[in-house]
């Protein structure tokens, strides 16, 4: 394209960093080449622990407390940043590098206002005068598309939304004018819809000041949006480079591939008339702020129900009702052609013990002090009173039915990967011999391949066991994997219920078009296509 | 504590009907629970009645020569205030001071060797190192009083030095507990993302201890630095006997041994109520140093 976009701006080279955890040393990128030119986007995708965030970091020549770089250069503009002093750095970070990180809730100061921290970097270098910054940063925000550029500035962290607060950030960043923006998974935490909205305000806005970046996600469809060129990661080392369109087309190594395998799985829509589970017309609130109104879903038996929407729909507390957990103030839950109790207390343990839930964040849903053992034993002996010889042949049995063996029975949720800990909260589940499992968003705290093996699980397991699910997610792309049927909420309310082609073929109701267009797509011209077409 | 002020004042040799007399002449005999209420009723109106110590020992001597309680206090109490005042002064900038300090050159060793010896002098009881600085300061090096006894008439500058070895103590103890405690919300907060990112955009460390983890935690510190205040008041009962000090403490403790109990009362209440007002300090502060409770979404 233009002439300086063939300029070196940053060069990685040989990158080797260490990282100190569990009294050990572990190494966290053994040898990783970097070359980034002017006004160019560098996408960096692999799944957790791949390294893609220590590079990003490393570009500035920062690693996180408890790491080390510990071979290798990074050149910025020809200076070595690596053997900088930790002063000298700080002449360079915020003013010609800066960095917008995944969680914009947290990585703002919820003690000062948005406008000071917007321009906190630039003040500090002295790069104008404070009224000139503010100016700036009010037209930052506009180009944005932030409500309100003109008062915005003065709210608190607290008092915007998340979507909004990236996109402060991304001001933020972007107020010294720097050569270089490092995107830490900066859309991963917002929902699709919001996604979409962030990812333009942020795409136009490198383009407009021609600034280079570097994009860490672990979402290939995102990914291809924002970036010229794509590097893999995985365990710290390069799998393979090249150009957007190129990576998308025709990905080299396995392991590219398998990176959006999730989408390879596919399950025959059916379903019946028989119903395991219907909800009628239910209310519920969280003290005085109600937030579901008149909610009906039907679960056939054996089936898979799949419930989606963005966050604050009534997605998880449709499922906290079911289970008992907050009793509805109106309407009736149906299961097994009897009526439940609305409170946990007055269902009898039966009803408890046919009805199970698997939580999102396996980590907190254990006991970090029982072993596998316990942990699943527990119900077996609570549920079927079954003790002692017996009960650990049961556990046994359920750690085979989720692909583990008997090597797991002593170990701590600790000692366990994030794949197992959920197969383990998987087991517990079954270990009650449920009828239906709700599944609360199982999956979203996974790796893409993670996710693919214990979405296979759970479908052998509905093959063998012919126990009903209902699925709640936010990942359009984890339903069209796994479901029979769909429900869309919004805002308290189910926009439609169907069958899986139904809902997912036109025409769509309002809301459910939405958030189906805002799925990214593994096309680098999606977003682009996606704005023309709202734009009409 | 056996017995009440009748019996203790007149001895063991003593008549029940004298003792009797003296019971119904201080409304002793009467039932605790209506004498709990008309204490309460007369507190309300700011009378706290009249110190039992005084009054006509013996039967036949002439007039009542008794004080009233708030009479008696108000002097005492303003020597504990000063007392708790000047350390309160002293510790308190001081133990933010080494906090900060500590948490900015963290695990360095200014750190750990503060944070040892704020260990040491949280863990010390103030009557023993009221007693160490008796001996080293006015003792072996005789620089200051091992009496802090003031007066009506002593002079300001006069107090500052007489009772330089009690704040000494009260700093001491109380200023290792507010040390460690500002150190270690500040280092809580080291560890959040928004630091991480205050780094990155270029902060000092003086910067992002100061400006970006010191607003965050001043609720905390807030919470701390009141339950010390509240501790030295108290804790002056110690220190005051150990210096000889006329504050409310050492009133407090002479009416115990009395059973002068209008005057014990007046001070539990006064002791009670420091710290039912020091915390609702410490909750305000909180709240006005944190934009997320004190502005709406």
């Amino acid at each position: 394209m233009t002439s300086n976009k063939k300029e070196l701006l940053l060069e990685m080279k040989n990158i080797h960093i260490n990282g100190f955890s569990d009294e050990r040393w572990h190494k966290i990128l053994k040898g990783v080449d970097l070359k980034l030119h002017r006004g160019e986007i560098l996408g960096l995708i692999g799944e957790s622990g791949a390294g893609k965030s220590t590079m990003g970091k490393a570009a500035m020549g920062y690693t996180q407390p408890g790491c080390k770089i510990i071979k290798g250069e990074v050149l910025f503009n020809g200076t070595d940043l690596v053997t900088l002093s930790e002063n000298e750095k700080r002449q360079i970070w915020g003013t010609k590098i800066s960095y917008v990180a995944q969680s914009a809730a947290a990585s703002f100061n919820p003690a000062h206002k948005l406008m000071e921290q917007t321009i906190s970097a630039a003040n500090r270098a002295k790069i104008n005068s404070t009224d000139l910054l503010k100016k700036d940063a009010i037209e930052l925000y506009e180009s944005l598309q932030l409500p309100d550029p003109v008062n915005i500035g003065r709210r608190y962290p607290h008092q915007v939304s998340g979507g909004q607060l990236q996109r402060i950030m991304t001001a933020m960043a972007m107020s010294p004018r720097p050569e270089l923006i490092i995107f830490d998974e900066p859309t991963t935490a917002l929902d699709v819809t919001t996604q979409v909205e962030v990812l333009s305000a942020m795409r136009s806005i490198v383009e407009k000041f021609n600034t280079a970046a570097i994009y860490i996600t672990h979402d290939l469809a995102v990914v291809a949006q924002m970036a010229d060129r794509i590097k893999v990661l995985r365990y710290g080392e390069e799998v393979e480079e090249a150009e957007t369109k190129e990576m998308l087309s025709n990905p080299k190594k396995e392991y590219t591939k398998s990176l959006w395998s999730v989408r390879s799985i596919i399950k025959p829509e059916e379903t019946n008339d028989n119903y395991m589970l219907s909800i009628n017309n239910i209310d519920a609130a969280y003290g005085s702020s109600k937030v579901l109104h008149g909610v009906s879903i039907n679960i056939p038996k054996g089936k898979t129900v799949a419930i989606v929407g963005e966050s604050g729909s009534g997605k998880s507390t449709t499922a906290r009702v079911i289970t008992g957990l907050l009793p509805q103030t109106k309407g009736e839950i149906v299961f097994d052609k009897k009526i439940l109790a609305p409170k946990l207390e007055q269902r009898s343990k039966e009803e408890l013990r046919r009805i199970q839930i698997i939580f999102q964040m396996p980590d907190t849903a254990m006991n970090p002090r029982q072993t596998v053992d316990e942990i699943i034993g527990r119900p077996i002996e609570f549920y079927h009173g079954i003790k002692g010889k017996a009960r650990e042949k049961k556990v046994i049995e359920l750690l085979k039915m989720i692909e583990l063996d008997e090597t797991f029975l002593d170990r701590l949720p600790s000692e366990l990967s994030g794949g197992q800990k959920q197969r383990i909260c998987i087991a517990r589940a079954l270990a009650a011999n449920p009828d239906l499992i709700i599944c609360d968003e199982v999956t979203s705290a996974l790796d893409q391949i993670v996710q693919e093996g214990i979405l296979k699980l759970l479908q052998k397991l509905q093959k063998d066991l012919g126990v009903t699910y209902i699925f709640i997610t936010h990942d359009i792309a984890t339903v069209k994997a796994i479901s029979d049927e769909i429900v869309v909420m919004y805002q308290g309310k189910v926009v439609e219920q169907g069958l899986k082609s139904k809902i997912l073929n036109p025409p769509h109701p309002d809301y459910t078009e939405l958030l189906l267009s805002s799925v990214p797509e593994m096309d680098p011209d999606w977003l682009t296509n996606l704005l023309n077409k709202r734009s009409i | 504590m056996p017995g009440d002020f009748a019996t203790e004042i007149l001895g063991q040799s003593a008549t029940k009907s004298s003792v009797a007399a003296l019971r119904s002449e201080l409304g002793l005999d009467k039932h605790p629970i209506p004498r709990y209420f008309e204490w309460l009723a007369n507190v309300f109106q700011g009378d706290f009645g009249s110190s039992f110590s005084g009054r006509s020992k013996v039967q036949g001597d002439q007039g009542d020569r008794s004080r009233q309680v708030v009479e008696l206090i108000i002097p005492r109490l303003k020597n504990t205030l000063f007392l708790t005042g000047v350390s309160a002064l002293v510790a308190i900038p001081l133990a933010l001071l080494l906090g900060i300090s500590a948490a900015l050159f963290r695990n360095s060793y200014y750190d750990r060797s503060a944070t040892g010896f704020s260990l040491v002098t949280v863990s010390s009881p103030e009557f023993f190192t009221g007693y160490i600085f008796i001996l080293l300061l006015a003792t072996l090096f005789p620089v200051f009083p091992t009496i802090a006894n003031v007066n009506e008439d002593t002079s300001i500058l006069q107090r500052f030095y007489l009772t330089a070895l009690p704040v000494f103590t009260l700093t001491l103890v109380t200023m290792g507990h507010m040390m460690r405690m500002t150190r270690s919300a500040i280092i809580n907060i080291l560890s959040s993302e928004y630091i991480e990112m205050a780094k990155l955009s270029g902060a000092t460390r003086y910067e992002v201890v100061v400006n970006h983890a010191l607003p965050n935690a001043w609720a905390p510190i807030a919470q701390v630095i009141t339950i010390n205040l509240a501790y030295m008041l108290i804790g002056s009962v110690v220190v005051e006997f150990v210096f000889n000090y006329q504050g409310i403490g050492r009133l407090m403790v002479g009416s115990v041994y009395n059973r002068d109990i209008p005057v014990v009362q007046a001070c539990a209440l006064i002791f009670a109520s420091t710290y039912v007002i020091l915390n609702l300090l410490a909750d305000l502060i909180g709240i006005i140093s944190n934009p997320r409770l004190l502005y709406p979404k």
